[in-house]
């Protein structure tokens, strides 16, 4: 067990104990900053996401409120909290007000832990560009989104109305079930960097290389998780307006909406920075190593915030291009897909971290046994027999395949009205003839029968 | 372990003190653990008592954290206040918002048999407590940054080297309610007693078990009113009976038939607004709009 955190204690160590030494006044200066970074990039995620969503839809987007409507979201976090705030009679009216804070706290909770950067100096103080170091601060993100989810449940519930409820339920749902992949995609960056400090995970990343090509199924995990945690598109559907009117929110007006807006654009931050931690490297500038010029100081904040920007862009993009789930595809994506194949992934992470700790087990033999391993998986698959389709030969389909078909009971007459009438006139015409001519009658009978003989000749 | 363990309380003795800020976050959180517990018991809604213990969760997970653990506390957090507690909401809200607490008694003798079991708790629970408070010596700081310092990793080699057995055995336990709370709530289906399928169900009314094979006939849109008030038109221009809604108050019937009269008696042409088609168009009599008209307000009628 020792070799598995003795690199997770060394290196944090340090920077926790650079953190215990800050004075007070930096302390209350991060924080601030800290929480500043949500509601700064939501305002301007807003009118980024309406631009971009407008140019890919080919429009264009905002563009009346300062230059190329740069200051729209700004024009409208002014107009918002003087709206006047519809509260409905049925509501649950402490939970009603309560729910847009529990939102919100924890979205702006959440980017305490994230290493934005290295050392530096800021009014000549050595500091490191995070406010708080914990030996398991990737759970700290967790447990933030984990509460954020309350508020979503809450202001549905507590709305007394019915599509708010359905949008809470729904949140509910879907938040438990990506959390689980979720986390068990961050277990395989835990277990392969060994840490579950952020700044740990970091710092293995710029020793090793970064995990995102290194864990790509747990990349992939993460990615599609963060977006159904965070209640985006394709995975919006707590708040499906095509179902749910605005789900969990439609009840909300004035201040609190916008509550709700600041906590779902957070936690995408929240998300996006998290993810930039994890996988991309953190603050590093990629081919330079770490103690290059352009990963000291104040730098690594500049690349951090940049590949936050691209996760960010990404949102954005899937919501321009996707459309939105089913909810049973929905569900069957998270439990049949997801947690299936991180378990999977996770078992393979796990046995390959225990050979290397056996160290007495080169690569080479890693890479046979595994190897050996897959061929005797997919020979076992190929003796698994295949499924039979039972067919059912008395069915007859009454719909489908495009012919039309008649009616199981459909009883076919053996004669038709035109025909009959046609029968009667032919009698009617018969007896008449005989009725004129009664010994005529029998010669063309038996002038026929000669021409029958004749034609039999 | 034993061993480790009377080690660790043996090297405590010196600095067994508590620091200033961890008696007052104590004294802080303390109260509202407690409060929130009580409120729990006495709330009247089923909600507002979940989230009294959410509030008591929070407060024991902060209290983990501040005495060196983080690990544990973040992992009260996450599994108790955002898994088992959201289930818990979750349940509760498919309950119902007005499922408040009843005070009818449904189990006899239930109230004997809580005030007997709650007084043993409190008994064993107390017992331990003065037991915790006068003998046993208070554990060192730890470390949360070593293993042997209460990290993940140290927990993590008690539970999967110390106490293997003990933990598979309750995951067992875990697993096997699991799936037999699945094998007593799952319904199959496919089976014959099970819900027909999509397939089954269009085909069962094709063959005439149902009214009609196709769904009622939706409200007309047109392009002067898309209102769900406005009925749909059949292709000979009179109104589709089924169209009309029992439940949308802004199509009464008697408003409905005052319409149609007067469009009756105003000979016009085709026009979007009139809910019957062109008047009198392939009647002989010139009274086909009335009939029609009144046909379709007897079939409102019936509906009402």
């Amino acid at each position: 067990m020792s070799p598995f955190l003795a690199q997770a204690a060394t290196e944090p160590i340090n920077r926790a104990e650079l953190l215990a030494d800050d004075p007070l006044w930096l302390i209350l200066l991060k924080a601030v900053v800290v929480m500043l970074i949500g509601p700064i990039f939501t305002v301007v995620l807003i009118v980024g996401e309406r631009k971009t969503v407008g140019r890919m839809q080919n429009r264009p987007g905002p563009n009346r409120v300062g230059p190329f409507g740069m200051l729209q979201s700004l024009a409208d976090a002014i107009k918002l909290p003087f709206k006047e705030q519809v509260i409905p009679d049925t509501a649950d009216r402490k939970i009603y007000f309560l729910a847009p804070v529990i939102a919100v706290v924890p979205a702006l909770i959440g980017l305490a832990a994230i290493p934005f950067g290295g050392e530096v100096t800021i009014f000549g103080e050595r500091t490191v560009l995070q406010l708080i170091e914990l030996p398991v601060s990737v759970l700290l993100v967790l447990a933030g989104a984990s509460i954020g989810v309350y508020g979503i449940v809450l202001g549905g519930w507590a709305s007394g109305s019915p599509y708010p409820l359905l949008g809470g339920l729904r949140s509910a749902a879907q938040v438990i079930s990506y959390e689980i992949a979720m986390g068990l995609s961050i277990i395989g960056v835990v277990l392969y960097s060994q840490s579950m400090a952020t700044s740990g995970i970091v710092a293995a990343q710029a020793d090793g290389g970064w995990y995102f090509y290194l864990l790509l199924p747990s990349f992939v995990i993460y990615i599609i998780s963060m977006v159904g945690e965070t209640n985006r598109a394709p995975f919006d559907l707590p708040e499906a307006e095509s179902e749910l009117v605005g789900g969990f929110h439609t009840e909300y007006s004035s201040m609190k909406f916008a509550m709700f807006f600041l906590a779902e654009y957070s936690n995408m931050v929240i998300v996006s920075a998290f993810a930039t931690t994890l996988f991309l490297g953190g603050g590093m500038f990629p081919f330079f190593g770490a103690d290059a010029a352009i990963n000291q100081g104040w730098w690594p904040a500049l690349w951090f915030l940049a590949k936050m920007c691209v996760i960010l862009f990404g949102f954005i993009w899937l919501r321009g291009t996707l459309p939105r789930f089913r909810y049973d595809q929905f569900m069957k994506l998270g439990w049949k897909v997801l947690v299936p194949a991180a378990l999977v992934w996770l078992l393979l992470i796990a046995t390959v971290r225990a050979l290397r700790n056996a160290s007495d087990v080169s690569t080479g033999q890693i890479l046979i046994i595994g190897g050996v391993a897959i061929v005797v998986v997919v020979l076992l698959m190929l003796l698994i027999p295949e499924k039979e389709i039972p067919e059912d030969e008395g069915h007859v389909s009454t719909t489908g395949g495009g012919h039309p078909v008649p009616p199981l009971d459909l009883k076919v007459p053996e004669t038709t009205p035109r025909r009959r009438a046609l029968e009667a006139k032919r009698r009617s015409e018969e007896k008449q003839q005989a009725e004129l001519s009664p010994q005529a009658a029998g010669a063309p009978g038996e002038g026929s029968k000669e021409g029958e003989s004749h034609g039999d000749l | 372990m034993r061993t480790e363990t009377s080690l660790v309380l043996a090297q405590a003795g010196a600095d067994a003190t508590v620091s200033t800020g961890e008696a007052v976050a104590f004294w802080i959180l303390g109260p509202i653990a407690v409060a929130g517990a009580l409120c729990m018991i006495f709330a009247r809604n089923a909600v507002h008592s979940a989230l009294w213990l959410v509030m008591t969760m929070l407060s024991l997970g902060m209290l983990y954290m501040l005495q060196q653990a983080p690990f544990l506390g973040f992992t009260q957090i996450i599994v108790y206040t955002g898994a088992i507690m959201m289930l818990f909401l979750f349940v509760l809200m498919m309950v119902g918002r007005e499922s408040s607490d009843s005070v009818l008694e449904v189990l006899r003798g239930q109230r004997l048999m809580a005030a007997v079991l709650g007084i043993g708790v409190a008994g064993v629970l107390a017992g331990a407590l003065t037991r915790a408070l006068a003998e046993v010596p208070a554990a060192p700081a730890m470390n949360p940054w070593t293993p042997e310092g209460g990290g993940a990793g140290g927990l993590a080699r008690v539970i999967f080297q110390d106490y293997l057995f003990p933990f598979e055995l309750t995951s067992a336990l875990l697993i096997t309610a699991a799936v037999g709370a699945m094998v007593l709530a799952f319904t199959d289906r496919h089976s014959k007693q099970g819900r027909r399928s999509q397939r089954d169900l269009v085909e069962a009314r094709f063959r005439g078990e149902y009214e009609r094979p196709s769904p009622k006939p939706g409200p007309g849109v047109y392009a002067t009113s898309n209102s769900v008030a406005t009925p749909a038109l059949l292709p000979d221009g009179s109104i589709a009976p089924e169209s009309l809604s029992d439940l949308i108050e802004s199509t009464p019937t008697a408003q409905l038939q005052a319409h149609r009269k007067q469009l009756a008696s105003r000979a016009a042409g085709p026009d979007t607004h009139a809910l019957v088609g062109p008047d009198g168009a392939g009647d002989d009599d010139g009274t086909g709009a009335d009939t029609t008209a009144g046909g379709a307000a007897k079939a409102t009628e019936d509906k009402a």
